[in-house]
């Protein structure tokens, strides 16, 4: 029996400070993958839409680093920057992920791309940071955002309605 | 809204340490007193005192004045705020992937790759 899981599910760990994300795509491996790794796809999708996100630097290939940033009407608001460990085509990426609001931080992420029946893919998004804290902080942070995406979804509806 | 935001990072400071996090497990099964809260560990009864406090601080737990043993209490409804947290988090990471979905349905054919073996 197998269950097509379509919404994101978060496993927040209880041991270790991991936060994993796990999603299916309707879309082959192949595809999700350069969308993860092409800029001006991964652009597109990985910023809230009421930002803008500016890349700076894009060496998607195993030791290559990369850049961006988050402008808001123009204006800089986030900035942040990594490096790709490994990127294993349409398998794997491995990539370390710094906020310059704190410069200290930083988390390293594994993003697998698995192959399902149909050309789905489930993508596993696993992220490890050095304690709790900063764990759950990270949990909190998408606060701003979620709000945002909240009303924008919200204006959706009632443009719907009208 | 900021109130929440403090206590919830108040929370999360409360549950960074495995201690407290042992506490606030033990405690969601049953209240008990700081006494047998501290038997199991190889710590002071002042140790476990201070982990108390600051799980009452955070608005974790509380303890009752009246009764003379003084069992502490689990607060469910500040585990439930840190719960919607997590879900505030799921929503943001779902919303993304809703554009990414977006995106590929609209990936145009020079976008699709055919199966190559990566060499």
């Amino acid at each position: 029996m197998i269950t097509r899981q379509t919404e994101t599910q978060i496993v927040a760990a209880e041991k270790v400070p991991t936060i994993e994300i796990i999603r299916e795509f309707d879309a082959p491996r192949e595809q999700v993958f350069r969308a993860h790794i092409d800029p001006e796809l991964y652009a597109q999708w990985v910023g809230p839409r009421s930002l803008t996100t500016r890349i700076t630097r894009w060496d998607a290939r195993t030791g290559g680093a990369w850049a961006f940033a988050n402008d808001r009407d123009g204006e800089e608001i986030a900035a942040f920057f990594g490096s790709f460990h490994e990127v294993r085509p349409h398998e794997r990426i491995v990539w370390t992920f710094t906020y310059l609001g704190e410069p200290d931080g930083v988390a390293l992420e594994t993003v697998t791309f698995e192959a399902l029946q149909d050309g789905r893919t489930r993508l596993r998004v696993l992220s490890v940071v050095k304690d709790f804290e900063t764990r759950d902080g990270m949990l909190a942070s998408g606060m701003e955002t979620g709000i945002t995406e909240g009303y924008e979804k919200l204006d959706e509806l009632l443009a719907k309605d009208a | 809204m900021d109130e929440n935001i403090e206590q919830l990072n108040r929370v999360f400071a409360a549950l960074a340490d495995p201690t407290r996090r042992d506490l606030v497990a033990r405690l969601a099964a049953a209240d008990a007193t700081v006494g047998e809260l501290a038997e199991p560990y190889a710590m002071s009864l002042q140790a476990i005192s201070k982990h108390v406090k600051v799980l009452e601080e955070a608005g974790l737990v509380t303890r009752s004045k009246v009764a003379q043993r003084r069992p502490v209490h689990l607060d469910a409804e500040v585990l439930h705020l840190m719960t919607k947290w997590i879900e505030r988090y799921r929503r943001t990471a779902e919303e993304r992937y809703r554009r990414l979905d977006a995106l590929l349905d609209h990936m145009t054919d020079d976008h699709r790759h055919t199966r190559e073996d990566a060499s």
